[in-house]
């Protein structure tokens, strides 16, 4: 493990890394979001879901550097008291969680999908590919609203607020598998060619053993650009259908739940209510696309 | 030879790929389906212990026979066979399939780069459970290394730690992890720089000795061939046009191609001769010559070269496709 | 021919390239000449800089390599310092480049004739439809048949050898004084190989032009060159007449290299062959690059880097002509 440790010290990632302030300051800024969101229980000031601690006497207090803001609230209440940065903060896990899901579903999916399409090729290369084609001539956030409306039509409404964290999971990774599939079968398509892929087939190793075990390790590095770029875009796609009111449900607000809620304060003078939370889904989903786009460049040989 | 049975042979072998356009596009172009001949009925046979090398420019379809001889293509048309039994049927036995193995030309691609050498050179071993224990195992990579030129503690490294030579050793040690008794060698120096392909041809000729391997041996360069080979096949436009022992190839080649190759070869002793390069290019395998392939370059072409194909003809101790040849037109020009 | 007036003068060239692990030198202490009408030939394994040393003259080395000491000097003028517009146009009109790969010179966007004419009417004095009568000249001089219906085709209509004929032309046709090939016939099959080189010779005779011809090719460089520059990580190992260093080397090293090719009128049991291989850029051993392979090493090679020294008929940086060079 130390070794491993060490050498990820001594890679060209890492030193790759070291020179970009912008990725170090997006790392930061995408670290500090994780732990606060993660942390969340612990670390966060206030309980926005205890129903008890709330006190409308509270309610629209200004963040603390304003006229009237108090310093137990540091970015101020909303309209029923709650503490808008614990609010963040709980909302942030929610739509990490979904983005990450939603992403690792997709990864899944799409590798998978892509893997066998470039791999097998032919008629299957055809079908899956077309499927993906057709997949994509869809905006994702139209086919997100049309799962969450069909889950909506088919189960109880009791069931459904259940379940809806999952289904926006599932909206979101389904709509967004095809980027990986593309990716995965153009990468595999260039390595299934390559003659140690061919020793192996000489050898007489089984197909689905040669792609684990030969093209896939070849592969991950391009899934790990799209990967990171895409949990950025699914964190969005998860606040645009919670804003819209068809994401998780208002027991478990996301950070699109918040902005929306606070949307409604925004012209009555009470700002911070939608600002903050859009400032905290500006600065994830931005520190990880830079993180991405850092990723994409460092992974490249051809930008070494 | 004392075995009659050959390692490999080649039955009026042939190979063609569909280089048509997408269905859609042939429908609306109303243009038909277009077939790539890569190798259109080659035979020939390797005896068990011995080299046979095929020669030829790009694209005369060398290394497609190379990839039909274990079994990466399936024939078209024709049959491989592989000692006494059919290519196919033998791929199906893993005892059979063990006899065999490859060696490619890019020692840049022909490893895994997220494999330790290890476990590149132990993949075969594996997969045809030729060990029991993990120890029996690290023994056998270390000692292939040993007989390769590497050292044991090389196994331990990354393909990317090594020069093109030494990666080009670690393929062959893979190869014979399985303890194969039949190499088909696709280019295997034509990556390499001289001094280093020297090392490797050595090597190669060496384990044959030691082991009795019996090896395909694919390359363009004449003089590599003349080194390693036992009899030769020069390919032109995916058919064999003269298959001879290596030394009467070069002491009388027969086929007008043959002596246009010899002729192109850079002349190391300089003895100032102006060479007469032949002209023209190779033409293309979707759309060839009618005839002799080879009727638009040659030199001794005729009517009858441009209407029939030549089959190939018994010709002293060589076999040639060539009218001239056959009719004697060759001696007087 | 060496006693001539140099066109290219290439003294103590130095090439470096920084890393993160500290500078690389990719040149080290290069010098040589070419006259004009002669063709140096350029040999040795890849990496030992052979291609570096032409990306320097033609000033294309590849970031972040960079020229840390040295001149090169065409005609007497410095051009190893010139600015990037300055460079090119020098590029276009003095020196033509050769590559390997025919399609990173080739514009596909572009008739082959007009690319031709265009490089013709920037760098000569003449209106496009003499060029483009120049241009039909080029292609005819360099084999291609029916150039005055073909220069209208784009690149990807010609074929591979074609293309390369084609990349020839283009080089040729401001009449450059001197001509940087980069293994021009690496990519090509032996017959059409020995059609290009064939025009090359033909065309330093004709016209004068000097050529640097960088190839891994011993028989090329037979069949082509005048003289004959051998490199080994990074530094010339021995320069001389193609045939004095091609039958007699003096280094080791060129002596192994030769010997190590193939003969194509025997067989021979056992190839000569070089034991290990060319040490990285970042791995160079102490005193002579060569040392830990050569069989001739004795204790000075070891901890002393030899500069080229006449050794008989060439210059070999090798301390076994020490006392040669010495007394000479």
């Amino acid at each position: 493990m130390a070794a491993v440790v060490k050498r990820f010290f001594d890679s060209d990632l890492w030193w790759s890394f070291k020179r970009s302030p912008v990725t170090v300051l997006s790392a930061v800024v995408a670290l500090v979001c994780i732990f606060g969101a993660a942390l969340a229980p612990w670390i966060a000031p206030h309980d926005p879901f205890d129903l008890a601690s709330l006190n409308l006497i509270d309610a629209f207090k200004p963040p603390v550097w304003a006229e009237d803001g108090v310093a137990e609230y540091l970015l101020g209440t909303d309209d029923q008291g709650r503490d808008v940065l614990s609010a963040i903060m709980y909302g942030a896990r929610v739509s990490l969680l979904v983005g990450l899901s939603a992403t690792a579903f997709a990864t899944l999916v799409g590798v998978s999908v892509g893997l066998i399409a470039g791999y097998v090729g032919g008629a299957v290369d055809g079908l899956l590919m077309r499927i993906c084609d057709i997949q994509l001539t869809f905006p994702s956030i139209l086919v997100a609203l049309l799962v969450d409306g069909v889950v909506r039509a088919v189960v109880p409404r009791e069931v459904h607020d259940q379940i809806a964290i999952f289904v926006v999971i599932f909206a979101i990774g389904i709509s967004e598998w095809p980027k990986f599939a593309r990716t995965v079968r153009g990468s595999t398509l260039v390595e299934r060619n390559k003659e140690y892929v061919q020793a192996a087939r000489v050898i007489g190793v089984p197909k689905l053993r040669i792609m684990a075990t030969h093209v896939l390790p070849n592969v991950v590095g391009p899934v790990l650009v799209v990967a990171t770029l895409n949990l950025g875009l699914a964190i969005l796609s998860e606040a645009t259908l919670s804003f819209l009111g068809v994401g998780v449900p208002p027991t478990q607000p996301s950070l699109g739940t918040l902005i929306r809620i606070g949307n409604d304060f925004l012209f009555s003078g009470e700002w911070w209510i939608t600002i903050f939370p859009g400032v905290a889904l500006v600065a994830m989903v931005l520190s990880v696309n830079l993180l991405g786009d850092w990723l994409r460049d460092a992974l490249n040989p051809k930008l070494r | 030879m004392a075995d009659a049975v050959p390692m490999f042979e080649a039955r009026d072998l042939a190979r063609y790929f569909d280089v048509s356009r997408p269905a859609l596009q042939r429908l609306i172009s109303g243009e038909g389906r277009r077939l790539l001949r890569a190798v259109d009925g080659v035979t020939f046979a390797i005896p068990k212990g011995t080299t046979l090398s095929l020669v030829g420019e790009s694209g005369c379809g060398k290394s497609t026979v190379a990839r039909l001889s274990v079994g990466l293509y399936e024939p078209s048309v024709g049959e491989a066979v592989f000692d006494g039994r059919d290519l196919a049927e033998a791929r199906g036995m893993a005892d059979q399939r063990r006899r065999m193995q490859m060696i490619f030309q890019d020692p840049y691609a022909s490893l895994n780069p997220r494999w330790r050498v290890a476990d590149i050179i132990a993949e075969p071993i594996r997969a045809f459970g030729l060990v029991t224990t993990r120890s029996e195992q690290a023994n056998r990579v270390a000692e292939l290394l040993t007989q390769v030129g590497l050292s044991p503690l090389d196994g331990q490294k990354f393909p990317h730690e090594f020069s093109g030579g030494q990666r080009q050793r670690i393929s062959i040690a893979r190869a014979l992890s399985s303890n194969p008794e039949f190499l088909v060698c696709d280019e295997p120096t034509s990556a390499l720089d001289v001094s280093v392909q020297a090392q490797i041809l050595n090597l190669m000729k060496e384990l044959q000795q030691r082991l009795g391997l019996t090896y395909l041996f694919i390359s363009h360069n004449l003089a590599v061939v003349r080194q390693v080979s036992d009899r030769i096949g020069v390919m032109y436009l995916g058919r064999l046009v003269e298959l001879a022992p290596a030394e009467s190839l070069f002491e009388r080649p027969r086929h007008p191609y043959t002596r246009a190759l010899m002729e192109a070869i850079p002349d190391l002793d300089m003895t100032g001769r102006e060479r007469i390069p032949v002209a023209g290019e190779v033409p293309s395998p979707i759309d060839p010559p009618t005839g002799c392939a080879f009727h638009p370059r040659c030199p001794l072409a005729n009517d009858r070269c441009k209407r029939e194909r030549p089959e190939m003809e018994v010709a002293g101790d060589a076999l040639v496709a060539c009218h001239a040849v056959e009719e004697g037109r060759d001696m007087a020009a | 021919m060496s006693n001539a007036v140099p066109l290219l003068q290439v003294k103590n060239l130095r090439v470096e390239f920084p890393t993160r692990r500290g500078t690389l030198v990719a040149l080290d202490d290069v010098s040589f000449q070419i006259a004009p009408g002669e063709v140096l030939g350029v040999v040795g394994e890849s990496g030992a800089g052979k291609s570096m040393t032409g990306a320097a003259i033609i000033g294309l080395l590849e970031p972040p390599g960079r020229i840390a000491k040295g001149e090169i000097l065409l005609d007497g003028r410095r051009i190893d310092n010139l600015r990037y517009e300055q460079m090119r146009r020098i590029r276009g009109k003095e020196i033509g480049a050769i590559f390997q790969d025919p399609l990173t010179t080739l514009n596909p966007l572009y008739t082959v004739g007009r690319q031709l004419v265009e490089t013709m009417t920037t760098h000569l004095p003449i209106n496009p439809a003499e060029a483009r009568k120049r241009a039909i000249g080029w292609l005819e001089m360099v084999g291609i048949p029916a150039a005055a219906q073909r220069i209208d085709s784009y690149p990807h209509e010609f074929s591979g050898g074609m293309r390369q004929r084609v990349v020839i032309a283009l080089a040729l046709c401001a009449e450059p004084r001197l001509i940087v090939a980069d293994e021009p016939t690496t990519a090509l099959d032996v017959s059409i190989q020995a059609q290009v080189i064939a025009l090359l010779k033909r065309l330093a005779r004709e016209k004068g032009t000097a050529m640097m011809l960088v190839t891994h090719d011993m028989g090329v460089i037979a069949e082509t060159a005048d003289r004959v520059a051998v490199m080994y990580a990074g530094r010339i190992a021995e320069i001389g007449p193609v045939r004095e260093v091609v039958k007699h080397a003096n280094h080791p090293y060129s002596a192994g290299l030769m010997a190590s090719i193939p003969p194509l009128d025997r067989r021979v049991e056992r190839l000569a062959q070089i034991d290990g291989a060319m040490p990285r850029l970042s791995a160079i051993p102490k005193g002579c690059a060569y040392n830990p392979r050569c069989p001739r090493v004795f204790d000075k090679c070891r901890e002393v880097r030899p500069d080229l020294m006449p050794a008989g008929t060439t210059e070999a940086a090798c301390w076994l002509y020490e006392t040669e060079a010495a007394r000479g």
